[in-house]
């Protein structure tokens, strides 16, 4: 349709009286790459399970998912496991999970390219290497016959990440890609993830409340607190000058050389409270309870998004702190 | 996986050690003088000697212990006291009925769990799901010899479309030998069936919450290729498990079945050898269903290990 690979308008999740995604609207432009970020339980995963259509038992949206023409969100499971692998798909974020255990790794990404392609065997085998190699995998031939269990932690993220590419789709989601795998290997898995989704200009969805991954791979960042996004625009202006106090309070708590001591004495700035249970979100802003600038406008009136920002109170920063 | 073949095969081995001297010691354990009873009150202290001397209860129980197992590896297994028979023959003819009998049961069972306890997953919650549960939960309950005696009632007195009991040879009439195997199998394969139907359900609801099996969709299967294509088979491990140990509960309930429907099966030779006090016979053939217990697990072990690569490095 448009030059959008994906288009979220409205979107809700929920599950019976319970509403864990409020209202999310979001855009990702062909070949775009946008960061989602946000606490444990904000709704990024959800969210990203609603557009896959892989929300466990008992939950349900509203809003549209528009993706290659279609609203993903009034399609059948049938419909959806055509696209799923194919033009939009994921990878998960612990790799010592997500692989059949019972199944060599060839058969899962050979399957995959021959359910969504005519290839042959043999094609689908060739293909599977080529993408275990653009995947920096030692020995394909070999990895092709391996069983999970056989490798590491990183090489099965590796292996998630070229079965989510297999197809050419036309957008990725990346829910925590490297979350669970070792500081060292966390680089070049993003990097091999990051060059592989450039060079065939996938768009990338990327879940992470890693901020520095996005500021490394994104080009617009959205930030979720408790299922609404609270504040998105461009990486470089949101971080280098962040409205909302929650992304404020996000910038501040990561760890930096400046605001650690090696000696143990230093303390890292938190944002105070915790994120509020999502049955008892009372009306005005879901943040204000632990927003030192909150006022009582914050405690009565559900602020609107303008602009990207849903804040009565935009911090307003002239110059980098 | 040679660690783990031989850390099988030894607990194989130990296992049919331990249950040889467990058996040999109950039956001596039972007590009393067997060539007596055997022979009865009017035999004379000479005769009832000799027949001690010739089957060899006058030596010290561990030379018998040691030439039972000699005799039994070379397949051996004794003879009867009354009759003379060879324990081997007796129990081969009577395996012609007892492993079609079990052999059928366990496979209707399966026939039975397998889409039931799919079924029942799939509907966990819904009231289907719970019917399915509560059949199967009935199933346990009922007994299997009160099975079998209300299918006799419904099929052999009411409907009179398959013999009640009783049992015609193979090598007489291999058809009605078969109709007198219908309703003992069904309701060996009933009762079987509920209690595997219970397994299945929560190894399939087990693994289909399982990460992989949302990889499997995300790939572009639909929730029943899913289900087919990477739940049934990772839930194939749990359940091949427990088919292994279904197969004691599936020998006892062959030996009440085969009592219900006066079938002269193995089960009913055992039964009928322990009232005699046929020392030998009964302590061969237990030992050889033993035997074929332990050999089913020892299989099944195999199997997990062809079934789950993860088992296969040993450690």
């Amino acid at each position: 349709m448009t030059d959008s690979a994906m288009d979220v308008r409205d979107l809700f999740v929920g599950n019976g009286d319970l509403q864990a995604v409020r209202g999310v609207s979001f855009s990702i432009p062909v070949g775009g790459r946008m960061g989602l970020v946000g606490e444990s339980g904000s709704g990024k995963t959800l969210t990203a399970l609603a557009m896959m259509g892989l929300l466990p038992v008992g939950w349900s949206t509203e809003g549209r998912i528009l993706h290659d023409g279609v609203d993903l969100s009034c399609q059948s499971d049938s419909q959806l496991s055509r696209r799923r692998g194919r033009t939009i798909s994921m990878v998960f974020q612990d790799p010592l999970t997500a692989l059949d255990p019972v199944r060599r790794v060839g058969h899962q990404i050979i399957s995959l390219i021959r359910r969504h392609s005519d290839a042959g065997k043999a094609e689908a085998t060739e293909q599977a290497k080529a993408l275990f190699r653009q995947m920096n995998l030692p020995r394909p031939a070999q990895m092709l016959r391996a069983y999970p269990h056989q490798l590491s932690g990183g090489q099965r993220q590796r292996i998630m990440i070229a079965i989510a590419l297999a197809c050419y789709p036309q957008l990725i989601i990346a829910d925590e890609p490297t979350t669970a795998l070792d500081t060292t290997v966390q680089k070049q898995v993003l990097r091999t993830l990051d060059v592989a989704v450039r060079e065939r200009g996938t768009a990338l969805l990327m879940i992470t409340h890693n901020l520095p991954i996005i500021a490394a791979i994104c080009d617009t960042v959205a930030v979720m607190y408790a299922g609404r996004i609270v504040e998105a625009g461009p990486v470089a202006e949101v971080f280098s000058k962040p409205r909302h106090p929650y992304t404020m309070g996000l910038l501040r708590s990561q760890p930096t050389m400046d605001n650690i001591a090696l000696d143990g004495s230093s303390r890292l700035p938190s944002i105070r409270g915790t994120v509020p249970p999502l049955q008892d979100l009372a009306i005005g802003c879901a943040f204000q309870p632990r927003c030192e600038f909150a006022t009582d406008k914050c405690r009565l009136e559900t602020p609107k998004v303008i602009e990207g920002l849903s804040c009565w109170h935009p911090i307003v920063l002239d110059a980098e702190e | 996986m040679v660690t783990y073949l031989i850390r099988r095969l030894v607990f194989f081995f130990g296992a049919l050690f331990a249950a040889s001297v467990l058996i040999f010691i109950l039956i001596r354990a039972a007590g009393g003088n067997v060539a007596a009873i055997v022979l009865g009150r009017h035999a004379s202290a000479n005769a009832i000697d000799a027949l001690a001397a010739e089957y060899g209860l006058d030596r010290p129980l561990p030379v018998q212990y040691i030439d039972w197992i000699k005799g039994m590896l070379h397949g051996d297994l004794g003879r009867s006291f009354r009759t003379g028979e060879s324990v081997a023959d007796l129990v081969v003819s009577r395996l012609s009925i007892s492993i079609p009998l079990a052999l059928s049961g366990l496979i209707l069972g399966l026939i039975i769990a397998i889409p039931a306890g799919v079924f029942a997953a799939r509907n966990a919650g819904r009231p289907v799901g719970a019917f399915v549960g509560l059949l199967s939960q009935i199933g346990i309950a009922v007994p299997v010899f009160w099975a079998g005696i209300l299918l006799s009632l419904l099929f052999g007195v009411y409907l009179g479309l398959l013999p009640t009991g009783g049992w015609v040879p193979w090598s007489v009439d291999p058809i009605q030998s078969i109709r007198s195997l219908v309703l003992p199998v069904i309701s060996l394969g009933l009762i079987l069936g509920a209690v595997m139907t219970r397994y299945v359900r929560s190894a399939i609801l087990d693994v289909m919450n399982q990460d992989y099996v949302r990889t499997a969709r995300a790939c572009g299967m639909t929730e029943s290729q899913a289900l087919v294509q990477v739940g049934l088979r990772n839930a194939s491990l749990p359940i091949v498990t427990v088919i292994g140990l279904q197969m004691a509960e599936l020998i006892g309930g062959t030996v009440i079945i085969e009592t219900v429907f006066s079938i002269p099966g193995l089960s009913r030779m055992i039964l009928a050898n322990v009232a005699a006090r046929e020392v030998i016979v009964v302590q061969s053939t237990v030992m050889l269903i033993i035997v074929f217990v332990i050999f089913v697990n020892l299989m099944v072990d195999l199997l997990y290990s062809v079934l789950d690569p993860r088992t296969r490095l040993g450690q």
